[in-house]
């Protein structure tokens, strides 16, 4: 074979940039669009709603820690892994996750379906300090969560935000987003209207500081939330064919 | 040749950008102590929990700054020093915008790593692996990036030799695709214009898809790609061979950069993204076997005829050796990146093993043969100050390696096991923990093999610092018994 058309290439810097530029970009072309176009990629199910102004807190503070170095939240259609953490992750259970925190390594267990498997106390102990619940655990300690307030934090540029790059927050969730924020770990809060707006959120005084909003107030919310939304009572096999 | 190489040499050499570069070596130094340190406490902290000694000190946050520093801090460092280096010689030209264009990368690229770094301390991050910084790192980035391709197009546009050489088409391809892949990934729309906080353009499953193409090809472009224009760069060079093969350099070039891009599905099997995504990652992920491989054999065959060279000459070695590892692990990935095979690998070290034999074995060991190869010319000595000294490094270096590679091993297929082992009465046999307990040895070798690393590289500081003293250690300098036989054909050899 004769190689001397290459040469062209070799000596045209601008056609081998424009060749490199056309090469590079096919493969993410061909994968990634059709994951917008392809309807059925988000599984049909219901219950995936927007964080909750203190569990999207709770969300900024895992990724501020870099919780996703060391935890997944993405449970595989394995037979350990459905028995360990419970029901394989569903694309549409991050659908408003912006970014995504699937992670990439288990130093610590998965927290995809964390939510509910432990109470409040537990959460707030273990954050404390890893080993007084786990004494293998090789977590580091968080007990600066407890010390700092995050009530007069403004959420509202936050949910804009959001609103902006597609996550479906409505004019009154906005209009109550400091309302929420502090209804939802006020023990004596208005938890009515918080949960039309955001159904099955775990409400009360998540730290024992019934006074003030914690950030560990926002942690606790946010794992409480994990994996709870879609009830897989109600969905058919048909529903999760992508 | 050698005459008129020589008298070329000296029509232009004194206008090459050089100062810049020479910063630009001590900041690749610089950033690879700091980086391989960090590594070391964050894998000890591993071993030993109590060493999260503050806040900003945990894992969680010292991790992005162990990756972006030996990723960002010494490889991105060495690929601008090698390729303004590179460019220059093989073109036969000044660099275009010359030391105040270089400079402004320079300074710009160190101001893009000290912000970062400074961020992941205080919590400031993105959350995406790999491409943790901030939207306005990430702008500001986007500028040097900017300057940094002008520079480089802009020299080769101005050269004097008719081809592009070689190693400037990855350097290239390199340098354009990290700027398509640092674009897209980063798009966000921040909370405000004076805070750090942004949310990403996408989310869930598009948004998985869309960070392990960047990170995958962050690997294939940034750590692959450009390293390559190394290879073909230095090792001709310090075997004094040309290019083993003209044609292979062209196949696989044009297949490693067409192939690699569709690799990123491999780091999301099993998950919710659909399986046809799954499958074609995988697909592609075993393909790209094949041009890896066409470039370590153009790499390792260059010494042909030269082989004995490796006896005596140890920056040579560390060249060769990291083309091995290139091998290697380029076999260890498309491996692990089929299915069966990833369920038990992901999630567990081996994929950190697997990260740090390329890491640590090539992308180390190919920038610190090239760092031995540039600092005597650059600073105009005659010699390194020791060639002992840069065999101790080898040899401290390649025992590290060896250590971390097989404690992740052992411990990554050891946790992928237990965590799917039963009892006989068909209960799950371990908790968690209990993995988590199991791997505490081998997360004390690994921290040990990290010390090795970083005391090769103090090794290496303290040899660069008095070869750019000028100074020369009183020792044996082995030559070969046999002189190599000059090969009638130099076509490959870039210019100088």
């Amino acid at each position: 074979m004769n190689w001397s058309w290459h040469g062209r290439i070799e000596k045209n810097s601008i056609l081998m940039l424009v060749l490199v530029l056309i090469t590079v970009s096919i493969g993410g072309l061909v994968e990634i669009v059709p994951l917008y176009t392809i309807e059925s990629t988000i599984e049909r199910v219901e219950g995936v709603r927007p964080y909750s102004p203190l569990e999207l807190a709770g969300r900024n503070i895992y990724i501020r820690e870099g919780c996703y170095t060391c935890h997944s939240q993405q449970i595989r259609p394995f037979r350990d892994e459905i028995e360990r953490y419970g029901h394989y992750s569903l694309a549409a259970e991050s659908m408003y996750d912006h970014p995504f925190q699937w992670g990439s390594k288990r130093t610590g267990p998965d927290l995809a379906r964390v939510g509910g498997k432990y109470s409040n106390d537990w959460h707030v102990a273990h954050l404390v300090e890893p080993k007084a619940l786990v004494p293998e655990s090789i977590m580091p300690p968080y007990p600066a969560l407890l010390e700092r307030n995050i009530g007069s934090n403004d959420m509202v540029g936050d949910l804009l935000a959001n609103r902006a790059v597609g996550v479906p927050y409505t004019d009154e969730m906005i209009e109550n987003a400091m309302a929420d924020l502090r209804a939802q770990a006020d023990p004596d809060g208005d938890h009515e209207a918080l949960l039309a707006r955001y159904p099955k959120a775990a409400v009360g005084d998540f730290d024992g500081q019934p006074g003030r909003v914690t950030e560990m107030d926002a942690m606790v919310a946010y794992l409480q939330i994990l994996g709870r939304m879609v009830d897989f009572e109600k969905v058919q096999p048909a529903d999760l064919v992508q | 040749m050698a005459e008129s190489l020589a008298a070329g040499r000296v029509d232009t050499s004194e206008s090459y950008v050089e100062h810049t570069v020479r910063l630009l070596v001590i900041a690749t130094m610089f950033w690879g102590v700091i980086g391989f340190l960090i590594g070391v406490i964050i894998a000890f902290q591993l071993a030993f929990p109590v060493l999260n000694f503050a806040e900003w000190a945990t894992f969680g946050r010292l991790r992005p700054v162990h990756t972006s520093g030996v990723i960002f801090g010494f490889g991105g460092n060495a690929l601008i020093a090698t390729s303004f280096y590179v460019v220059q010689r093989t073109c036969r030209a000044r660099l275009f915008m010359g030391e105040e264009g270089a400079f402004f990368v320079f300074l710009g690229y160190q101001l893009f790593l000290v912000m970062a770094a400074w961020g992941y301390i205080n919590g400031i991050s993105q959350g995406r692996e790999y491409a943790e910084p901030e939207w306005y790192v990430d702008l500001w980035l986007t500028i040097v990036w900017v300057v940094y391709l002008l520079v480089f197009l802009g020299t080769l546009m101005k050269r004097k030799e008719p081809h592009i050489y070689v190693a400037n088409w990855f350097y290239l391809a390199f340098i354009v695709t990290v700027a398509m892949l640092h674009i897209v990934n980063n798009l966000a729309v921040p909370v405000s214009f004076l805070g750090t906080k942004s949310y990403s353009l996408f989310s869930g499953v598009q948004d998985a898809l869309t960070q392990w193409w960047y990170g995958h090809n962050a690997v294939g472009f940034f750590l692959t790609a450009g390293f390559l224009g190394i290879m073909y760069y230095f090792i001709p060079k310090q075997a004094e061979r040309p290019v083993y093969s003209y044609r292979l350099s062209i196949i696989h070039f044009w297949a490693l950069i067409f192939l690699y891009i569709w690799a990123g599905p491999h780091h999301l099997h099993y998950t919710a993204l659909p399986d046809w995504a799954q499958t074609l990652g995988m697909t592609f992920s075993i393909m790209l076997w094949m041009p890896s491989w066409g470039g370590m054999i153009n790499g390792i065959m260059t010494l042909s005829g030269a082989w004995d060279k490796l006896r005596v000459d140890p920056v040579l070695r560390f060249l060769v050796v990291s083309v091995a590892f290139y091998g290697m692990s380029t076999f260890e990935g498309p491996v692990m990146s089929i299915k069966p095979v990833n369920a038990l690998s992901h999630y567990t070290d081996w994929t950190i093993g697997h990260v740090h034999s390329g890491a640590l074995g090539w992308v180390a060991f190919i920038s610190f043969g090239a760092v031995y190869f540039l600092v005597p010319k650059l600073w105009g000595a005659r010699r390194l100050y020791s060639l002992k000294l840069v065999s101790y490094h080898f040899w401290i270096s390649t025992i590290g390696i060896v250590l971390y590679i097989t404690a992740m091993w052992i411990s990554g297929v050891m946790q992928g096991l237990m965590w799917r082992s039963y009892d006989q009465l068909g209960f799950l046999q371990y908790s968690f923990v209990e993995t988590v307990e199991a791997m505490h040895p081998f997360y004390v070798i690994r921290a040990l093999g990290g010390v090795l690393f970083l005391l090769g590289s103090l090794i290496m500081v303290y040899n660069l610092v008095r070869t750019a003293r000028h100074e020369t250690r009183a020792e044996k300098i082995p030559v070969l018994r046999t002189r190599v036989p000059a090969r009638p054909s130099t076509a490959g050899q870039p210019a100088e």
